[in-house]
């Protein structure tokens, strides 16, 4: 504006023209340049839409592979699973700890994501607890919080139920790290 | 916040506030100077219309950047991967299909928008001095937009990429000395794959953008150097660039962009207006079947900005790799380096006069060629083939041997020159046939190997191509025409075309092959010894025949409702839809087959104890497994081991050897004669009929 007057035309409607002007090309620029702009935010976002469509019971074991000693050992869940394009049948994608106690048909089931931030909790055979190796959060053999520990909560239990033919299931979920509630992610 | 309106006093304050705030924003960075260069720049004669090129291309290049970026963080370069991870933008991915289709279209618009910058300089003759080096500056970043171009076409890795870039890779072998190793550069090894992709991906999102920023750079700080070069004579007062030319540039900006969303939407708005189910990804930009090199694709052309290419290649036809190398290399080269003397040319007024008119011509030129690429690949659709019947009875009459064809026409030379005529244009309709089958087939295999990506299984870890070498409908028609055509025909007996089909065939017509429409026909007295059943075969006199024209026809002894059973039974047998017969129908019709005085007097079937050998076996008849054992060995003898009719047995190596057909391709043909393939749920209502 001051280069304007600078040159000296004051006149009101040069003024006025001048700003319409001005108002013109940026609202021009700005709708050109919006379709690129919202079309990439939009696809940015995708990812916030896409769930794991968890909480399905998957066999992870059979009865008598467990052993009834109080000891928890580790499987492997095998379930199909969708990588954006990619279906993979079958696969490893991710392990719990079961448990039986002696004489026990019941399972406990606790998932080897440490609640702290997400590392793979292992287990201690010599000094019979769970170490995180991450920030050395520690956990009882029932998941239970061993002070002082960085994780805000025990070890995450999950579901599980004994088919007729002593088939293991257990429902496979992830929980939010970090926080006291167990949350699971959808 | 509180709704009460702050005083005047308040907002004074504020006010002040913030023209601090930008006082020490600007004692730091001198930030009002810069904007104040970058504003008001002089523009001497005023604001015009055709100054607006080099905003629009800037414009253009940040669309590129913007989407491109996004589009990176979807993509996957590898062969397994890239095709994969592009149908998922384009098909999964909210938004991803605009965010593809702006990014292709664009920079189709960034060629077109070239040209015309490039013919303003020209005609302008803003190249002059002191201008040179700018205008070289400008041809290098032209040449690198077209880099970016080619090599973002064979991202997608599909058909159409992929061999368009064999193409260009190839044609880069033929500069002299290092061509082999500089081809094998690019591609990344010695064959296409990852490398060529992880390379054409690195080369079209880092290097080529890096370097063609440093050079825009370059090219607005010279620009803003010397100054516009305004158009002679001026005429009009000097005006400013912000904000009279800016609002020029912002609305050719608004053109551009309102051009390129048309080119997505309008075959959107089409689409909803003929009220046909709206899939996005169907706009935008195209994604054809997964690249496969073992598979021909007569329809590969390159995008249509390098047609003209395509087509001046065809000029050296007939002169072997010089040709090529002179119409690939050396033309193209000496071009450019003739616009790159143009400001030395253009010192002189008849030089500029010759830049003018052959940049012009360059363009006309390449404007030329295009038409004339696309006129040859789409001819036969104007083109009345009907019209050179004569042409092409005499061909196949003759054989197209010269002599032959002399004699046929009296040896008279002007008659003979005619017929040559015409038999080139016959020939260039014939050509173009071929071209929009290709492009025909391209699309039908592109629309299922996207059908096939978007299962609920999604797509293997091995690729989308995988996928598709597995699928009945993609490879039964390949298999088929390649191994069983030339004696069976596959026509639909209701289709315009299957009088001529059945006329042509050897062997039985296996449309819908173990479905009731088949079995009817077979066992319909009008039609077994017909050209689709038995008719062109050595069982044209056989058993089967008598007893369907003698026994079946004489409704005493078989009952129409007797015969419907048989079919139903049939259809049953073949495990294909039996149209919702009754159960007592099909039992009834099994029990007709098994009789040892009906069909089972030459025919086994259930516990009729009838031998094997003399008739084929109706246990299973025209089920998977009875198909996939007659294709492998049709003289086995559950099938015709004494009557085999010329069927080669495709599964069975001669002397131990390898088979014709493996066991995978032998159940790609069964499953794909019986119709046994993956239907999308949503269209299941169209296919469902297919074998009934």
């Amino acid at each position: 504006m001051a280069e304007e007057t600078e040159k000296g035309s004051s006149l009101a409607t040069d003024q006025r023209r001048g700003f319409l002007t001005k108002a013109l090309a940026v609202a021009c620029g700005g709708l050109a340049t919006f379709p690129p702009l919202a079309a990439a935010l939009w696809a940015v976002l995708d990812p916030l839409r896409r769930t794991a469509g968890a909480g399905n019971f998957v066999p992870v074991a059979d009865l008598n592979n467990v052993p009834a000693d109080g000891l928890p050992r580790q499987f492997p869940v095998i379930a199909d699973r969708v990588d954006a394009w990619t279906g993979f049948a079958a696969e490893p994608i991710g392990a719990v700890y079961l448990k039986r106690d002696k004489g026990s048909e019941t399972v406990e089931v606790l998932s080897a994501t440490c609640p702290h931030a997400g590392c793979f909790v292992e287990m201690d055979r010599e000094s019979k607890c769970f170490r995180c190796p991450c920030h050395n959060s520690a956990f009882t053999l029932d998941g239970g919080i061993v002070a002082p520990s960085p994780s805000p909560r025990p070890m995450d239990s999950l579901e599980c139920k004994v088919d007729k033919g002593g088939g293991v299931l257990v429902k496979w979920q992830n929980f939010y790290t970090g926080i006291e509630e167990k949350v699971a992610r959808p | 916040m509180s709704a009460t309106s702050s005083s005047s006093s308040e907002s004074q304050q504020r006010a002040g506030m913030l023209a601090q705030l930008a006082d020490w924003f600007d004692d730091r960075t001198g930030y009002r100077a810069f904007v104040h260069e970058a504003l008001y720049e002089r523009v001497p004669g005023g604001a015009r219309w055709r100054y607006v090129w080099g905003s629009t291309l800037v414009f253009a290049f940040m669309t590129q950047v913007i989407t491109g970026l996004v589009l990176w963080a979807s993509y996957s370069a590898s062969a397994q991967t890239a095709w994969e991870s592009v149908f998922y933008i384009q098909y999964e991915m909210t938004g991803g299909w605009l965010l593809r289709g702006i990014h292709h279209v664009m920079a189709q618009a960034m060629v077109v928008l070239l040209a015309l910058h490039l013919m303003q300089v020209v005609i302008d003759g803003a190249y002059r001095a002191p201008r040179e080096v700018n205008f070289w500056l400008g041809l290098i970043l032209m040449m690198l937009v077209l880099g970016m171009a080619l090599t973002g076409y064979l991202l997608p890795w599909d058909q159409k990429g992929y061999w368009a870039t064999r193409v260009a890779t190839n044609l880069a072998g033929l500069v002299p000395l290092v061509g082999p190793s500089l081809q094998q550069l690019v591609v990344g090894g010695p064959d296409y794959g990852h490398h060529t992709l992880t390379r054409f991906f690195a080369l079209h999102a880092g290097f080529l953008p890096a370097t063609l920023v440093l050079f825009l750079v370059l090219h607005l700080t010279l620009f803003r150097k010397h100054g516009l070069h305004a158009k002679q004579p001026v005429t009009k007062p000097d005006g400013l660039f912000w904000p009279d030319q800016v609002l020029k540039d912002a609305v050719a900006m608004l053109a551009v962009m309102a051009v390129v969303l048309g080119v997505i939407l309008l075959p959107a708005l089409r689409a909803m207006l003929a009220g046909e189910p709206l899939v996005t990804g169907h706009f935008g930009a195209e994604l054809g079947a997964p690249a496969d090199p073992s598979q021909p694709y007569a329809a590969a052309r390159p995008e249509w900005y390098f047609l003209f290419l395509f087509q001046f290649l065809k000029v050296f036809e007939g002169w072997g790799a010089t040709g090529e190398f002179l119409g690939a290399i050396i033309v193209p080269g000496l071009t450019l380096g003739v616009m790159f003397l143009m400001p030395i040319l253009g010192r002189w007024s008849l030089g500029h006069r010759f830049n003018v008119v052959f940049t012009l011509a360059v363009l006309c030129g390449a404007g030329l060629l295009t038409a004339m690429a696309l006129h040859e690949d789409y001819y036969a659709l104007w083109a009345d083939r009907s019209a050179y019947a004569d042409v092409e009875q005499l061909l196949n009459e003759t054989g197209g041997d010269p002599q032959k064809l002399a004699m046929a026409l009296g040896n008279d030379a002007s008659k003979q020159a005619v017929f040559e005529k015409r038999r080139h244009e016959y020939e260039a309709i014939r050509k173009s046939e071929a071209f929009l089958v290709a492009v025909k087939q391209a699309k039908a295999d592109a629309e299922r190997a996207i059908e096939l990506a978007g299962r609920p299984e999604k797509i293997p870890p091995t690729g989308a191509l995988a996928l598709i070498r597995q699928d009945p409908l993609s490879q039964g028609p390949r298999l088929f025409a390649q191994h069983c055509a030339s004696c069976h025909a596959h026509v639909d007996p209701a289709a315009a075309e299957a009088e001529a089909v059945l006329a042509k065939s050897s062997a039985a017509n296996l449309f819908e092959f173990g479905g009731l429409s088949w079995a009817r026909g077979l066992l319909d007295p009008a039609q077994v010894a017909g050209p689709a059943y038995f008719g062109n075969t050595a069982h044209k006199d056989g058993d089967m025949v008598s007893f369907v024209t003698d026994d079946l026809s004489d409704t005493e002894t078989w009952k129409p409702a007797e015969v419907k059973a048989v079919i139903v039974a049939l259809a049953a047998e073949a495990g294909l839809p039996t149209g919702g017969a009754a159960a007592g129908q099909v039992k009834k019709g099994r029990e007709l087959m098994a009789d040892t005085d009906r069909c089972g007097s030459c025919h086994a079937y259930g516990d009729n104890e009838t031998e094997l050998g003399y008739a084929p076996d109706l246990n299973g008849w025209g089920s998977r497994e009875w198909l996939v054992g007659i294709i492998t060995d049709p003289t086995h003898q559950r099938f015709y081991p004494d009557t085999n009719d010329r069927m080669p047995s495709f599964g069975v190596g001669r002397d131990g050897g390898t088979p014709t057909l493996s066991a995978a391709e032998i159940g790609l043909l069964a499953d794909w004669l019986r119709g046994s393939w993956y239907r999308p749920a949503a269209s299941v209502h169209e296919t469902a009929g297919v074998n009934q």
